[in-house]
């Protein structure tokens, strides 16, 4: 295995319609070579019909894809230059590993002998050396994942995609595999494209996430960004839990602004802020509850929730039900009890809508 | 684009040829004995389509030549879009033509009237198309293909594009253009002529229409005489099937398996072995009527020869397939359904009336209308039992070979069989569309079914054990019968019967064929071993484009399919001799219009099987390989057929078994030399040879089986372990689908 070619792709103005349904409205996308970005949303958000749009197994009402900068719109999946981790990794059943792995390679004209030795570099490269003759019926779940994607590495593509390709095994795996896929990734240095519904596996693999919401971009950046300064209520619920409460912007200065939220006051970070009423983002997290004093911003805790290494609390307040993580778990409050809501500094932001 | 270059080359290069090396019209010796080809290309009969444009005054062709010039010329644009529009639009110019110009030119000019009247007439006509003419209509349609795939109609994929084409033009050739020229053929004078009056005539037929029968007069209607018998046939196949199905999986019945073997019978026997055996039985000198008439008096009679004999004789065929239909419906009834009803304190009795019963009644529905529509097409038992008393299908026959000859009518009569069944299919799809309850999840369902409340319970086993006694009587006659040296008058042992169909000697060192039925055999062999993959293959594909692509009209395309389906036999019997007898297509008398009338008639089956088949693999496995840069045809190759191979074996099977038990088409398309086992018995029946004729069926029916489990062992079993997904396909094997017998 060599460094696979880093390939660009750009989707100008792409409708996709399924017969009166319209999937995806109007998307324009870039994605810049050797990086791997992350196509997030919930379910039916489009996410995955881009996906099969670049891969070539759907074909856009209108517009135009781009690959390596060359228009590929209208050429079938069979003659495009990327290649696919499928969900259920659609390994054929009745050929082994090897056969799987060498099947793209024999597709693309290669000759058998050939195919087969790069098709053994291809295992060795996601860890099964040897494993050829097994097969999909009697590996593992996680090394048929690992097969599906040696798969569609040895074609060298300049895009790799992958959709939602750590859905079928379990949390602890997910996490192991998720960190070799990047790491296999940043090693070769090609492009990929990933699809998952999961905020943490976007989180943890990405350099930019596209969060998609109605078939429409709802926001772009690289997982910080999208996490501190979540565009709207959608992003912030979305990237990690978020109470969101009706605040007053007060005063802006340059990247901070000072906000208040009933009787509390807090300055926070963020873009384009402008003076009045507005949205504002809270992290469960980013709520200290305190004993109650007079005058304070206060509220009754409605429900107790002990998770072992952290308790969830619903405070009712002026401001509406707000979900509070605390792990101070050795003081749990009791339900009915009166709190002092206070903002910690990290995990506010202001959103637009 | 190179690959788009390469295959398009191949076709306008073949395109090219067709217009310059093959005889563009039909040789009359055959084209694969190439007599024709020492007098290439100079001779008119055999001259290419170029010489004949040139040399013989057959200017029409200009215009087929005209689009495959077009198609040449648009090669070299660039732009793939506008490219593939234009070779589309001279693809469709092409095909257009070629039909126009076929149909309008007869052998002795124009056929049409307006044509004459606005071009002047025609100093020569011109033959049926040959070699060139069905590679040019061929190319055509690749053209018009592969320029819907470069503007990238069904995601630019030339394959599934140009299949697409192909099945609806073969579809469109071998079965609607039949059906549609027999419905001319019913305005139509024997020379072709316009002339309503037959069909007029017809139409009123009292011995058609009359309902005389209800009024106390002698007898209805020949229409309305073979829609009672249908519903008949229907109510009885369907009960006793019910009872059949009841007792294979509700009862302690202790010869369940054994009965499960009865599903099989009515695949492998030619569908009159049924009304033969009852004659050998109930006829005049049968076993039983001779008994009767010396032990206590009572008179032979003819009561069997009619529709007594021909409801006793469809029942018996047709209850085996109900039950088949039924098994699945009675087992797909949720047992948790009859335990939530038990601990809701019903008991068996209401269990069974108010629960089971109900959500098997779409199920029971379906098989009437599946018996209905196998009595209406049956062709076989109503030849053989019927006497002067016929029903549709038979009269069709008479109406053409008998002294009748009155094409008209067999075409009024077909069109009334073809309205009842369409009628029934039609109910069949839509009516009953989306109204079954059968669990299909094969999860979540454990539980067992409710046993049979006790007077039901009875009253199954009673119906069944006297009728799989019956069934199997039945079968032994027709196995012993062939031993026999004349029945009723000499009873005594023989082999001479199958010594006269099956002798063989041997003489000058080789083996002689002295036998009577050798010839038609090794006939029929040669035709069902062509026939069987082809159909298997047509079939699949058709499976795949149905389940694996989307494109416009695809539920048109699969409804029309399973239509045909629905056409009896006798109707395309008569409708391919009607189209395929005279220019532009001349076929009959050939070996080529049996294998076609097989294909197209027992494709659907292949379909049904292959989609269930192909349903149950994961979508994924073929998007996969798709992205792993091999093309459709390579993903069939290699993904799907491989993991299709029972449906693959049930639909070879299939097709060879039908192809070899199928009479009611072919009786019309077989010819001296073409002739077929079934035509052949029935000829033989028809001179009273019984012995032979009984003999020669039971051949078949050995040779079927001997067949079938070949097939099970050379095509065996995946090797597929531990896979959830494949599971279901593998564990269970498909089942031979039998809808229709005709």
């Amino acid at each position: 295995m060599t460094i696979v070619a880093p390939g660009s792709v750009v989707f100008r103005n792409v409708r996709k319609q399924f017969g009166v349904f319209t999937a995806i409205p109007d998307l324009s996308l870039t994605i810049e070579p050797g990086t791997l970005v992350t196509l997030l949303g919930p379910s039916g958000c489009g996410k995955t019909t881009t996906l099969r749009m670049l891969a070539g197994l759907e074909h856009p009402t209108s517009g135009r894809i781009l690959i390596g900068g060359k228009d590929v719109t209208m050429l079938p999946a069979n003659e495009r230059d990327v290649s696919m981790v499928f969900q259920s990794y659609a390994l054929f059943p009745h050929m082994n590993a090897l056969d799987n792995v060498a099947y793209g390679l024999e597709s693309s004209g290669i000759k058998r002998n050939e195919a087969r030795q790069r098709a053994e570099e291809g295992l060795a490269l996601v860890g099964l050396p040897g494993m050829g003759q097994r097969l999909p019926a009697e590996l593992s779940g996680g090394q048929q994942q690992r097969v599906a994607v040696a798969r569609a590495l040895v074609l060298e593509p300049q895009v790799l995609l992958l959709d939602e390709p750590l859905s079928n095994l379990d949390a602890r795996l997910r996490r192991r595999v998720r960190t070799e896929i990047r790491e296999l990734q940043q090693r070769l240095g090609f492009t990929a494209v990933y699809v998952t519904h999961d905020q943490d596996e976007a989180l943890a693999v990405s350099d930019r996430i596209i969060v998609m919401k109605d078939g429409n971009i709802a926001q772009e950046g690289a997982p910080r960004e999208l996490y501190e300064t979540p565009a709207s209520a959608f992003i912030a619920d979305f990237m990690g839990e978020a109470n969101v409460v009706a605040c007053d912007v007060i005063h802006v200065d340059g990247h901070e602004a000072t906000v208040r939220v009933e009787q509390l006051t807090h300055r926070v970070r963020g873009r384009g802020m402008r003076p009045g009423p507005a949205k504002l983002a809270v992290r469960p997290n980013a709520i200290a509850l305190e004993a109650a004093t007079g005058g304070s911003f206060s509220g009754e805790i409605t429900h107790t929730a002990y998770l072992g290494d952290h308790v969830e609390y619903e405070v009712k307040t002026a401001a509406g039900t707000l979900f509070v993580v605390d792990t101070a778990v050795e003081r749990a409050l009791a339900p009915q009890t009166n709190v002092a809501i206070a903002f910690k500094e990290r995990g506010i932001a202001v959103i637009s809508g | 684009m190179k690959t788009h270059n390469r295959r398009l080359d191949i076709v306008l290069a073949l395109g090219l040829a067709a217009f310059t090396i093959f005889p563009w019209y039909r040789i009359d010796g055959g084209f694969f004995g190439f007599g024709w080809l020492s007098g290439f290309p100079v001779e008119p009969a055999v001259a290419p389509g170029f010489l004949q444009i040139a040399a013989f005054g057959k200017w029409w062709l200009v215009l087929p030549a005209l689009a495959v010039l077009a198609a040449l010329s648009v090669r070299f644009i660039g732009d793939a879009a506008r490219r593939g529009s234009l070779l589309a639009w001279a693809g469709a110019a092409g095909i257009v033509i070629m039909a126009l110009q076929g149909l309008a030119i007869g052998l002795s000019g124009w056929n049409w009237t307006i044509s004459e009247a606005m071009l002047g007439t025609l100093a020569d006509g011109q033959p049926p198309m040959g070699a060139g003419a069905v590679l040019a209509a061929l190319v055509f349609v690749f053209i018009f293909a592969f320029g819907l795939a470069e503007r990238g109609v069904m995601k630019g994929d030339a394959f599934a594009v140009a299949s697409i084409s192909l099945l609806v033009f073969l579809v469109a050739v071998f079965v609607f253009y039949p059906v549609g020229s027999m419905l001319v053929g019913a305005f139509q004078d024997f020379d072709g002529s316009f002339n309503p009056e037959g069909f007029s005539r017809n139409i009123v037929d009292p011995s058609i229409w009359s309902l005389d029968c209800v009024i106390g007069g002698r007898r209805c209607g020949i229409a309305w005489r073979t829609f009672w018998l249908a519903v008949m046939t229907a109510g009885g196949s369907t009960i006793l099937g019910l009872a059949f199905a009841l007792l294979a999986t509700r009862t302690a019945f202790p010869y369940k398996r054994s009965l499960r073997l009865l599903t099989v019978l009515p695949i492998i026997t030619p569908p009159f072995v049924v009304g033969l055996a009852l004659t050998l039985l109930f006829g005049r000198s049968g076993v039983i009527t001779e008994a009767m008439s010396t032990l206590i008096g009572v008179e032979p009679g003819r009561w069997l020869y009619g529709l007594t004999g021909i409801w006793i004789a469809q029942v018996l065929s047709f209850t085996p397939i109900s039950f088949l239909v039924l098994i699945g419906v009675v087992e797909g009834v949720s047992p948790s359904m009859e335990e939530a009803s038990q601990t809701l304190r019903a008991n068996r009795w209401r269990t069974f009336w108010r629960i089971s019963l109900p959500l098997m009644k779409p199920g029971l529905a379906n098989a009437f209308l599946i018996g209905f529509i196998e009595s209406m097409a049956d062709f076989g038992n109503p030849l053989v039992l019927g006497g002067s008393h016929g029903v549709l299908s038979t009269e069709i026959f008479f109406a053409v070979v008998g002294s009748q000859n009155d094409p008209s009518r067999a075409a009024v009569l077909a069109i009334i069989l073809l309205c009842f069944t369409l009628t029934a299919f039609l109910a069949q799809r839509f009516w009953l569309s989306g109204k079954s309850y059968a669990t299909v999840t094969g999860k979540g369902d454990s539980g067992a079914h409710a046993a049979l409340p006790r007077t039901v319970s009875i009253a199954v086993h009673v119906l069944v054990i006297p009728w799989a006694l019956f069934t199997l009587v039945v079968y032994g006659m027709i196995l012993v019968g062939g031993f026999v040296k004349t029945w009723g008058l000499d009873n005594s042992l023989t082999l001479a019967h199958y010594a006269k169909a099956f002798s063989v000697e041997l003489r000058d060192g080789g083996i002689a064929w002295t036998g009577v039925a050798w010839n038609s055999f090794w006939t029929t062999m040669e035709i069902a071993l062509i026939s069987a993959p082809l159909t298997a293959a047509v079939g699949l594909l058709t499976a795949y484009l149905i389940v694996r692509q989307k494109f416009a009209g695809r539920e048109l395309f699969e409804f029309a399919l399973m239509m045909s389906f629905a056409i009896p036999g006798t109707v395309i019997g008569i409708s391919y001799i009607m189209a395929f007898n005279l220019p532009p297509l001349e076929m009959t008398g050939s070996a080529l219009i049996l294998v076609a009338c097989f294909v197209f008639r027992n494709m659907p089956v292949g379909v049904r099987g292959g989609v269930a088949a192909m349903s149950q693999l994961d979508r994924s496995l073929d998007e996969a390989s798709l992205t792993l840069r091999a093309d459709s045809f390579r993903t069939i190759r290699k993904v799907i057929l491989p993991l299709l191979r029972p449906a693959i074996t049930a639909a070879l099977v299939y097709s060879f078994v039908r192809a070899i038990t199928s009479i009611s088409a072919v009786i019309f398309l077989v010819s001296a030399e073409y002739n077929m086992a079934t035509a052949y018995i029935v000829g033989l029946v028809e001179n009273g040879e019984y012995g032979v004729a009984i003999a020669y069926s039971s051949m078949l029916i050995v040779v079927m089986i001997a067949v079938i489990a070949g097939f099970q062992l050379i095509v065996g079993e995946r090797r597929l372990r531990r896979e959830n997904r494949i599971q279901a396909v593998a564990g269970v094997p498909v089942p031979l689908p039998q809808e229709k017998t005709a």
